[in-house]
């Protein structure tokens, strides 16, 4: 049998001395220390997918996209900073309620990525079953993963947002507007962050290849927003501006944006920069938290079958 | 284990899907040591483990594993059980050792204790300077390494392991179960362990349980499988000295004590007591000049088992 049981030869270069070195087997040791359940288990999974959707921990060309499009997020913002500063401007040029927005396309490609990586390939290998035939269960499993995408798009939409209000604050623009403005773009920034963690989520673990996953996700993010654009845009010219806020409604972009907008002082992207009406705005509100909760009870229904 | 030896205990344990009933009254105990879990495919095996994990409700009956109840307390019963799956369950793209941390860790293991356990349980299965490569590159052998790997990285008290020699060519099966032989001799772990074929359990078992359409057929010591299930069978050419060379060898061998099943034609059908039978079959056949076709180990398939057990 290969299963070595006894010992086996060592062949270090510092054993030359003694040829006959050996490796001795000192047998199975029993683990007697601390098993700290569910709840740590819970949130190993979190760091552990949180840092895997940055690629840490996994090979460097998984690292090239995250960075990349992190890179590119942080850019804008640095260029405001800048412009700002030697222009002598009293506000920077885009508002932090509206930074993930404006960058939405970098934001929901990396979204793309980050989601099918996080699910699909555990679907994908069937790892799934390791994973609920220990402490944790779906619910832990559904948390964790939605907590960490949640996190992972937080931190590459709110960090740019850091670095301008950091650039804002050396270029002496005024500290308590920049201050109230910041914290505002840090909700809008949350809200964003959660909203599209558990779409991409859900959307993602419907498919096991990565691909179809990542199509899927952009799909879902792009094509509701243009389509309501483009109707946004005609409800305007038709001169019926009410329906313009309600139509908002319809996709994950335009509800966020809305929302932005109506609750925390930014400017819409809507027509004429139309802010939604106060019935709208509940609107707004039920509509986001709606999809979020609705998402992600899905997601729990998702994996009721996926055990072992 | 508080005053009781069993580690696994099922009680009138049914289970029912829409269409199938998986589990139909499964009364088992089963106590320390290795026990192969023997049924055809579609017998209710893997059901019996989802209901022992603590992720499947029974319909009726109940099951207790290391004492605690499977359908109130599987949260505390995996801290405790290692579980490897029949099935690839291994992501091609992280290496073994970040592969089974991570399932430690899972597990509820600190980190530290984490990385430790991992170099010493893939130390214990055999995986040596290729536990850093990406797992992606592994033959079947090694993969099954890392899948029995992580299942025991916790030290767990209990493990169930699905069909592990599933895949494996006759070298790999043997060292597969030579391993689980050592996961209870040498680590004091007790094994359940899953396969359709009886052979390859009865020399790795200490107990086997075979079930059939849900329900159980036996449960028992290897021992009183042993002699019922292994046979050697040969095959020789005639020679001119001997036209019936198959004859010829019966009686040599007859002579020579061994017991030699009746009729069979061209093959001889013998009990293989132990290995020096092979040693007097050489002989005896070198003595007569006869060309040697074939010797193989038979082993008796589930059926026959079924067969006998049946009124």
């Amino acid at each position: 049998m290969s299963i070595p049981a006894q010992s086996a030869p060592s062949g270090q270069p510092g054993a030359a001395g003694r040829p006959d070195a050996r490796i001795h087997n000192i047998g199975y040791r029993r683990y007697e220390g601390a098993r700290l359940g569910a709840s740590y288990a819970r949130r190993s999974l979190f760091v552990h997918s949180l840092r895997g959707s940055f690629g840490i921990g996994r090979t460097a060309r998984s690292k090239v996209l995250p960075f990349g499009l992190f890179a590119i997020m942080a850019v804008p913002a640095v260029i405001m900073v800048a412009v700002a500063s030697t222009t002598g401007l009293d506000e920077l040029p885009v508002e932090y309620t509206s930074y993930a927005l404006f960058m939405q396309p970098i934001v929901g490609l990396y979204l793309a990525l980050a989601a099918p990586q996080m699910v699909s390939l555990d679907l994908r290998f069937k790892t799934i079953p390791l994973y609920f035939s220990r402490p944790i269960d779906r619910f832990d499993y559904v948390a964790a993963k939605c907590a960490a995408l949640a996190a992972a798009l937080f931190l590459f939409a709110g960090v740019p947002l850091t670095i301008a209000y950091a650039g804002g604050l050396l270029a002496k623009l005024g500290f308590v507007d920049q201050t109230t403005a910041f914290g505002r773009g840090l909700v809008a920034t949350a809200v964003f962050a959660a909203l599209h963690a558990v779409l991409g989520l859900l959307i993602a673990s419907f498919t096991p290849r990565r691909g179809f996953g990542v199509a899927a996700v952009i799909g879902a993010l792009t094509i509701p927003y243009f389509a309501v654009t483009a109707v946004q845009a005609v409800a305007e010219e038709q001169g019926s501006a009410g329906a313009v806020g309600w139509l908002g409604l319809f996709s994950p972009g335009s509800l966020l944006d809305g929302l932005q907008s109506k609750f925390l002082g930014g400017t819409s992207g809507f027509p004429e920069e139309l802010v939604p009406s106060d019935a709208a705005g509940l609107g707004y509100l039920l509509v986001t938290a709606a999809l979020i909760v609705g998402s992600y009870l899905l997601l729990m229904r998702r994996y009721r079958k996926a055990g072992l | 284990m508080s005053g009781s030896t069993s580690v696994i205990q099922t009680e009138s344990l049914t289970k029912r899907y829409p269409r199938v009933t998986a589990l139909d009254g499964l009364t088992v105990d089963i106590g320390p040591g290795v026990t192969g879990l023997v049924g055809a495919n579609g017998a209710g095996k893997s059901t019996l483990i989802k209901i022992l994990l603590g992720l499947a409700p029974a319909s009726a009956g109940s099951a207790r594993v290391l004492g605690k109840d499977a359908a109130a307390e599987g949260r505390a019963i995996r801290e405790q059980v290692g579980y490897m799956p029949e099935h690839d369950c291994l992501p091609p793209d992280v290496s073994a050792t970040e592969f089974v941390v991570h399932m430690g860790r899972m597990s509820g293991l600190p980190s530290t204790a984490a990385r430790e356990r991992t170099a010493d349980t893939l130390r214990h299965v055999g995986l040596y300077e290729e536990r850093y490569r990406p797992i992606g590159g592994y033959s079947t052998g090694m993969k099954q390494r890392v899948k029995l790997a992580q299942a025991l990285v916790h030290d767990p008290r209990l493990v169930l392991l699905d069909e592990p020699t599933n895949g494996l060519d006759p070298a790999g099966r043997d060292e597969m179960l030579g391993l689980i032989r050592r996961i209870h001799t040498d680590f004091g772990i007790s094994v359940l362990v899953t396969s359709h074929l009886l052979g390859e359990l009865e020399r790795t078992s200490d107990h086997i349980v075979v079930i059939d359409g849900g329900k159980l057929l036996r449960s028992q010591a290897t021992a009183s499988f042993t002699e019922a299930t292994a046979s050697l069978a040969v095959e020789v050419t005639d020679t001119e000295a001997h036209p019936h060379g198959a004859e010829a060898l019966r009686a040599a061998l007859t002579g020579a004590g061994v017991s030699v099943a009746p009729g069979g034609g061209h093959v001889l059908l013998l009990d293989l007591a132990d290995d020096s039978l092979y040693d007097t079959v050489r002989d005896a056949i070198a003595d007569l000049g006869l060309g040697l076709v074939r010797m193989e180990q038979r082993r008796h398939r589930i059926a026959e088992v079924f067969e006998e057990a049946r009124p």
